[in-house]
């Protein structure tokens, strides 16, 4: 957005030459590789394997929940290696699920899409660079993330207390994860996050290092595109959470194998520090799943309305203003646990501050718009499914935010509803946008617009249908992580597990489409989408040569957003 | 651990609805309201307290809950009907002044994307404009959304405020403990007895609580999944002191229709005032993950008018009924075990500077 594709034209020439380039052979392509547009091929294929496991878990959930008592669950336990499962192990099974849940979709799918698929993608073609700074380090976040993965499988199928797997819930609360759940299956679950935030702590650095010091010629901060800039807020928040993530968990590890009390009262410790440093990682951890959303959206607006994109500054601060505040909210997830009134009257206040750059770069996206010659492309309408609902679990964050009226709503489907609003339906909704957006481009093959229009339309009916009445669940008071319920919580269950099948309709059609992108897709150009795209990944051949930008380009002074 | 529960078959009452219940059984009950007056000077001898248990015999025939108060209703898409002065005002905030903002900013950007979408599509506006900036409308939608988070704030920090306003001088206590996978009540001013409270097992399903009889084999019990085989009895108008603790893991004491959560956490003890202002039975369940059981420990209260309070209290061995004079006493004696269990941190700071 900082320059125009005529900038390139001439640029792009002189990639003419990829076709000698020396693609190494597969193992040392695949396997030790350094370039960045591999990486974050690797990590987007990763996080789709890491998503259909995640996707499968959920499904077994929502199975379960279609109706009161227990159907399946004696079943996944026996799956799970549980020989002959007696009832506390088959409900054992049902927190190992949203367990293994929780920790895949939040570390090894939306985190290694967002941010090691499309930000290893598309961060250095958007600055002008050849690759990241550190492509060693960035080959080795990847393995890690994977290693963190398998860890995580190998979890549930390991002792953890009542059954096999860690039953935690992602949080891991002590003293549940402590002196509550004996075995190795808690381990390998701490390890996985040891291993994934290392991965990620790398890739952090890497992206702040490429962000700061490789941007081409020309191409001040100030003119760098949003995404990018997304990336950066992200980078810093994910340097400056993971580390307080890892003490927290190390330190459960000392208190489940070592003797030490951290978070044990008999000893001295106290369980509430441990949510304390949960959260001062886990609230800045949900800004770095969606503010690189909020990058992939700004770009497909303002290509598709083919206006820069509104009021750059005040969007580009928004989310730094977003990631600051980020860090000093972090107790409004622990309303609940005997927060003083004063300390619960200012985590009120201070979360309530974040939805106004929410609101900025809502109606930022809007004004970007609004007088734009919009073309519903099937980025752009997932760019605006996204809009919508992410101001729907905005405002309802707006609600959970008031700690008196958390009394009722905390631990709720209320607050499922709320986080699967901007994370399953913002954050993965951004994925797929981003993913039709820039496919083409790193495939060389155009997909199928109307599947992905069909894919987008049945999509959105099932996640509203799945999430939407959980609002209803959470007002009547049914809380979370259950695997029965009351009779009175039948009924929106019963439509939210007919809308979890609709939404898995939905990708099969995405499946069929990729498919149909590689067997029959046109080549893509360079420029597929036209006048309004304008970084610098667009002045480029899809695919991009193995190695871009060997000669830099140079940003013109007159280039502006 | 001295615990039970005397039904007397009041027959004549059961089959009624709840609340009616109530006031037809306020017939038995003016033995004990005079008796109580007696009941401070006896307490303070170990001797009378036999006399006053003999005196008041109890009675207790639990209450039969009204279908769709204090329970979750199928299809239903808002609050619980709420039954506490807190509830009633975060149920005021939420429908009154949350849901008409938050559903008027979805409202506005649905209209303002259907514009968009009808007139500034390619088809009908082919030439985009270059519009980048506008300083006033940005300064607009930054400071209106400020203005509208202030007017939330207003009252939504009053309901703070008011929700952890101490308990009186003298007020009952309960002390709540979380276990796995049961509640247990004790109830230190009548006596220090305790009620365990187990979930009902479910026809059909495998059993949960061994020895624990099955839902609907009583006429007042409520809803599967909910009901439990002794409630948590308090008495209803009058703000009850509740110490929140767990024995092993967090756990943590919800009841939707009475505007009430605060966790139980091991080594500490969480405190905060419950008035309940109707007799009757509200449901609640766990609401924090404590294992493979967190699902099947359901909490049930139900409140009583105070002489049915005190006839309740009177079926449990040793058990005393407190009074007003006696309490000044038994506010003492309460930080004791706070102090000893919560050495880590006091949590319920506002009511520790009000004590």
């Amino acid at each position: 957005m900082a320059t125009t594709a005529d900038h390139f034209q001439a640029h792009s020439e002189e990639h003419g030459h990829h076709d000698h380039e020396h693609k190494p052979a597969f193992f040392a392509r695949w396997f030790m590789s350094t370039n960045h547009k591999d990486i974050g091929t690797m990590y987007l294929i990763f996080a789709i394997i890491a998503g259909i496991v995640g996707g499968a878990f959920s499904g077994m959930m929502r199975v379960e929940l279609a109706h009161p008592g227990i159907q399946y669950l004696d079943t996944f336990a026996r799956w799970f290696g549980a020989v002959n499962p007696d009832f506390n192990t088959t409900l054992h099974t049902w927190n190992v699920l949203i367990t293994a849940h929780g920790l895949i979709m939040v570390f090894f799918m939306v985190m290694p899409a967002m941010i090691g698929g499309f930000g290893n993608w598309f961060v250095p073609l958007m600055i002008g660079a050849p690759d990241m700074a550190f492509p060693r380090m960035n080959n080795i976040s990847f393995w890690m993330t994977v290693a963190g993965f398998l860890s995580l499988m190998v979890s549930p199928f390991v002792p953890g207390g009542t059954g096999n797997g860690a039953g935690t819930g992602w949080t891991v609360y002590a003293p549940l994860s402590t002196s509550g759940s004996p075995g190795p299956a808690v381990d390998f679950g701490i390890f996985a996050l040891h291993l994934a935030g290392a991965g990620s702590i790398m890739g952090a650095i890497n992206f702040i290092t490429t962000i700061l010091n490789m941007r081409a010629p020309g191409m001040t901060i100030h003119k760098m595109p949003l995404f990018v800039w997304s990336m950066l807020v992200t980078a810093f928040l994910l340097l400056l959470s993971l580390p307080v993530l890892a003490a927290a968990i190390t330190m459960l590890l000392t208190d489940r194998n070592f003797g030490t009390t951290f978070f044990d009262a008999s000893g001295g410790g106290d369980p509430i520090l441990y949510q304390h440093l949960f959260w001062f990682f886990g609230h800045p951890e949900v800004y770095i799943m969606i503010l690189p959303g909020f990058g992939i959206i700004s770009q497909i607006v303002s290509t598709f309305s083919k206006k820069p994109v509104f009021g750059y500054l005040g969007m580009a601060y928004a989310m730094v203003a977003i990631g600051v505040v980020g860090f000093i909210v972090w107790a409004h997830h622990m309303y609940a646990t005997g927060l003083s009134v004063n300390t619960k009257m200012y985590f009120t206040a201070a979360t309530m501050v974040i939805a106004v750059p929410t609101g900025i770069k809502i109606f930022s996206w809007i004004a970007t718009m609004w007088g734009g010659s919009v073309e519903f492309k099937s980025p752009m309408v997932w760019a605006l499914g996204f809009i919508f609902l992410f101001t729907v679990g905005g405002v309802t964050g707006v609600v959970l935010a008031n700690g008196g009226v958390d009394d009722v709503m905390h631990d709720t489907y209320y607050v499922v509803a709320h986080f699967h609003y901007v994370l399953s339906l913002g954050a993965v909704t951004a994925l797929f946008a981003g993913f039709y957006y820039w496919f083409p481009k790193m495939s060389g093959k155009m997909h199928s617009e109307f599947l992905a229009h069909v894919h987008f339309v049945i999509f959105f009916i099932g996640v509203n249908m799945i999430f939407f009445p959980m609002h209803f669940l959470g007002l009547q008071g049914m809380p979370r992580r259950y695997p029965d319920y009351a009779e009175a919580y039948e009924y929106w269950n019963h439509i939210a597990t007919i809308g979890y099948m609709v939404m898995a309709s939905s990708l099969v059609v995405w499946f069929v489409n990729i498919i149909y992108a590689y067997v029959a897709g046109k080549k893509a150009e360079d420029n597929y989408w036209g006048e309004g795209a304008t970084t610098l990944e667009w002045t480029l051949p899809s695919p991009p040569p193995f190695h871009q930008f060997e000669t830099l380009p140079v940003i013109g002074e007159t280039a502006h957003h | 651990m001295a615990f039970g529960k005397i039904s007397h078959g009041l027959g004549q009452t059961i089959g009624a609805l709840g609340i009616s219940a109530v006031a037809a059984l306020t017939a038995v009950v003016p033995a004990f309201a005079q008796d109580a007056p007696a009941a401070p000077s006896a307490i303070a001898t170990g001797a009378a307290q036999g006399a006053a248990m003999a005196s008041g015999a109890g009675s207790y025939t639990p209450m039969k809950p009204v279908e769709g108060i204090g329970m979750p209703i199928d299809g239903a898409y808002g609050l619980q009907t709420q039954f506490s002065k807190t509830g009633e005002y975060g149920e005021w905030i939420h429908n009154i002044i949350l849901m008409p903002i938050i559903t008027a900013i979805c409202v506005l950007v649905l209209i303002l994307l259907a514009v968009i979408a009808v007139r500034f599509n390619r088809r009908r506006n082919p030439v985009a404009s270059k519009t980048s900036h506008n300083t006033i409308l940005e300064v607009v939608w930054t400071l209106v959304p400020v203005l509208i988070l202030i007017g939330i704030a207003v009252p939504s920090i009053d309901l703070i405020a008011k929700q952890y306003k101490p308990a009186p001088e003298g007020a009952l206590t309960i002390k709540v403990t979380g276990n796995q996978w049961f509640w247990t009540y004790g109830y230190p001013d009548n006596g220090d007895f305790e009620v365990i409270s187990n979930m009902l097992n479910v026809p059909g399903a495998p059993t949960i609580n061994n020895g624990v009889r099955e839902v609907g084999s009583k006429p007042w019990d409520g809803p599967s999944h909910l009901e439990v085989d002794n409630r948590m009895v308090v008495p209803v108008g009058e703000p009850i002191r509740l110490q929140i603790t767990a024995a092993d893991v967090i756990h943590s004491f919800a009841v939707p229709s009475l505007w009430f959560k605060l966790d139980a956490v091991p080594g500490r003890i969480n405190e905060k005032v419950l008035v309940v202002e109707k007799p009757g039975v509200y449901y609640g369940q766990c609401s924090e993950l404590c294992g493979a059981k967190h699902g099947y420990m359901p909490i049930a209260v139900e409140a009583l008018p105070r002489d049915k309070y005190n006839a309740w209290v009177l079926t449990h061995a040793g058990a005393e009924i407190d009074t007003g004079k006696k309490k000044p006493a038994a506010a003492a004696a309460v930080p004791a075990p706070a102090a000893d269990a919560s050495e880590a941190a006091p949590a319920a700071d506002a009511t520790a500077e009000a004590e």
